[in-house]
């Protein structure tokens, strides 16, 4: 009779565990991301969620030959091996329908962490919907610098916002100045007029008291959807401004650059952020016309030299996608990685345990894919341990040229003449 | 201010201008023939950019060979979206017209992305491309290009529409579709033929404009709100209307953008079209 009571009694408990330990297993992480993925940004916004599509994958998968975080070991360790379920959304540009995705995604999906926008206005409205629901919301490339201003305790950015960023261009140009013979000394900045642009040329014009050897000659907003940049490209002429700070999306990225030529505007460089001047898309669209263009980029593939991560990453994406991984899906595959991290750390979905995870994130340079010295958040959800660089599209391939100490080529300056 | 730079502001904004003139034109024909605004007009645009630049990527044929092609491809595609879709709404209310095309515009815009993807494709090299420089004043050669086309399609229209016996019963049935056919015009004939000829115009603007513009599937939303601007602000059905405004408009746009502000560049035309139309409703050059 005992016998059979513990016997029976040990079977209970050895089938609740295994049950246990299979529905733990079987445990799956639902994310949620949100990009625009029609419309005018529907390439980048495409290239960037499948970063995230082969970070979840890295994490999922286990491939002992791999060292880049989770990759040896199938699913998160820390919730016994669960897998993420990455859901996706399109956004279509529109801020709008960025914070319906996020309201159906938290509410009829389930998710327990949002990661997006590629758009600082989406990423915007997208994160008031999460702060306001709670849900933990990571963004590896939306740089407008007001979204982490909001005092919001559950939205997370690793990238750089775009004040820091534009603080770069006057870094390279102090130390540009110390090497050239011919000072830059005049400054015009075009930007696009939505969140993104007005945000950079904001930051941008911020800097010149801190910097007063240089000055601002003209500054060129310009609508989305141009059909036609010849008005903007005569001003700018006019202006003669020795450099040109420039930010642009995808579209008109190409049409400025085509319209540059037609006109002849050489400027000693012309200096872009964002994805787009040094995109493959713009390449492709341009050959060799694309040559030349600064591009403050967060990576480049060719730091691979000192960063092996950062080749086994490029060789991955390459492979899966047959095009090269530029910096913002590299960005994207960071967050991905920072959040997988924290919700390892936290050891549950619980969203309230994810948030503090997050807050409590540091990584250090050795596990991460961008020439970053770390991933720590400052109490505004801004990581403060991330480092610029600027490329240099040279023989159609993004060359480092900045800082000069990690150059791997020597910088053509002034930018030649089209004709 | 020095006159080099107006003649070049000048002569951009007529280039522009032509190139929103050859596609306002074939809007305005189909509703001058058949009171139907085609709201795919747009992706008749993106397909004919399409079309010229999978020539150009897959037979090494340049634009400029490619553009009768091109056009008649699309007067084809034309005549049959007529004869497939809008001659079954001719008989209905103008909402389910209007319901066509559009549902139209947004499944030819899904299929291209679809099948095409959302990259962004860009012919480099044609013999249209490049620049020609007369003194100190860059002529960007295809907007010559698309100058010397929209006079010639205008002109040619103009012949076909006014002085051939087609012409003449195009014209019968845009007045009086009834008597029209009293008199035995065949009407249906008419209104592929309009739809055939107005997609082949926008045929060979996009041809033209892929030679500088980047091809996407959602280009034609970009040039489709300035086309109805200028079939609006011309008069609906005036093909000289069209050429007009859209010149208009072209100049318009690039001196508010040097001397105003570039990011409020099409306000001015958008007032001008209101001023128009409040002061004569029925556009420049329109009748009745």
């Amino acid at each position: 009779m005992r016998a059979n009571k513990g016997t029976s009694l040990l079977l209970s408990l050895g089938i609740a565990f295994t049950l246990a330990g299979q529905a733990l297993a079987e445990n799956v992480v639902r994310i949620g991301a949100i990009y625009p993925l029609s419309g005018p940004a529907g390439k980048s916004g495409e290239d960037t969620l499948n970063a995230i599509r082969l970070a979840v994958d890295v994490i999922n998968k286990s491939d002992p030959n791999s060292n880049l975080p989770f990759a040896k070991v199938a699913g998160l360790p820390g919730l016994g091996g669960a897998k993420i379920e990455l859901i996706a959304a399109d956004h279509q540009g529109s801020p709008e329908i960025g914070a319906a995705e996020a309201e159906r995604m938290i509410v009829q999906e389930k998710v327990v962490a949002l990661i997006g926008a590629f758009h600082s206005s989406v990423a915007a409205t997208a994160s008031q919907v999460a702060e306001r629901m709670e849900v933990p919301f990571i963004s590896g490339e939306s740089e407008a610098t007001n979204l982490t201003e909001r005092g919001y305790r559950y939205f997370f950015r690793t990238t750089p916002s775009s004040s820091t960023q534009a603080r770069d261009f006057f870094l390279f140009l102090r130390d540009l100045n110390k090497k050239e013979s011919k000072p830059v000394r005049t400054i015009a900045i075009v930007h696009e007029n939505t969140l993104w642009g007005q945000e950079f040329a904001k930051s941008a014009e911020a800097y010149f008291p801190e910097f007063p050897e240089f000055k601002l000659a003209i500054n060129v907003a310009y609508q989305n959807g141009a059909t036609d940049v010849t008005s903007e490209v005569q001003k700018l002429i006019a202006a003669k401004p020795d450099v040109v700070f420039h930010a642009s999306y995808d579209a008109e990225a190409i049409l400025f650059a085509r319209t540059y030529k037609t006109y002849n505007f050489h400027p000693q460089g012309i200096m872009a952020i964002g994805a787009a001047f040094g995109s493959s898309a713009f390449r492709q669209a341009l050959g060799p016309d694309a040559n030349f263009y600064l591009v403050r980029e967060h990576w480049a593939r060719d730091l691979g030299r000192s960063n092996k991560l950062i080749t086994e990453v490029a060789a991955l994406y390459q492979s899966r996608y047959g095009k090269a991984m530029d910096g913002t899906p590299a960005r994207a595959f960071q967050a991905t990685l920072v959040l997988a991290d924290a919700i390892n750390r936290a050891g549950s979905t619980d969203k309230e345990a994810i948030r503090k995870a997050l807050a409590a994130t540091n990584l250090s340079a050795e596990h991460l894919i961008m020439p970053w010295e770390s991933v720590r958040f400052d109490g505004k959800g801004q990581n403060v341990g991330s480092r610029g660089i600027f490329t240099q599209t040279q023989n159609l391939a993004p060359t480092t040229v900045w800082p000069f100490e990690m150059a791997t080529a020597s910088i053509v300056w002034p930018r030649p003449a089209a004709r | 201010m020095q006159a080099e730079l107006l003649i070049q502001l000048l002569l951009s904004g007529l280039g522009m201008g032509f190139i929103f003139a050859l596609i306002a034109i074939g809007l305005t024909l189909i509703y001058g023939v058949m009171n139907v605004v085609n709201f795919a007009h747009g992706e008749f645009l993106m397909l004919s950019m399409y079309a010229s630049y999978w020539a150009y990527a897959l037979l090494g044929a340049d634009p400029l060979v490619s553009l009768p092609f091109v056009a008649g491809a699309m007067f084809l595609f034309g005549v049959g979206v007529y004869y497939a879709l809008i001659r079954r709404t001719m008989k209905s209310s103008m909402h389910a017209q209007i319901f066509v095309t559009f549902g139209l515009m947004v499944f030819l815009q899904a299929a291209a992305q679809f099948f095409w993807g959302a990259d962004y494709h860009a012919i480099q090299d044609s013999r249209l491309s490049g620049v020609l420089l007369v003194g100190g004043i860059a002529l960007p050669v295809p907007q010559i290009a698309s100058g010397v086309g929209a006079l010639l399609a205008t002109a040619g229209l103009y012949l076909l529409v006014f002085r051939t016996a087609v012409g003449r019963s195009l014209r019968a049935a845009a007045q009086d579709r009834e008597a029209a056919q009293t008199v035995g015009i065949d009407v249906d004939r008419m209104n592929a033929l309009a739809w055939g000829i107005g997609a082949a115009c926008v045929g060979t603007a996009g041809s033209l404009l892929s030679t500088f513009y980047y091809v996407f599937p959602r280009v034609g939303s970009v040039f489709v709100l300035v086309a109805y601007v200028t079939v609006a602000m011309g008069g609906f059905g005036s093909i000289g209307g069209a050429l007009v405004s859209g010149l208009l408009i072209g100049v318009l746009q690039v001196f508010s953008g040097f001397f105003l502000s570039s990011s409020l560049k099409f306000v001015p035309v958008f007032l001008l079209y209101l001023a128009i139309v409040l002061v004569r409703s029925r556009g420049l050059l329109g009748s009745q």
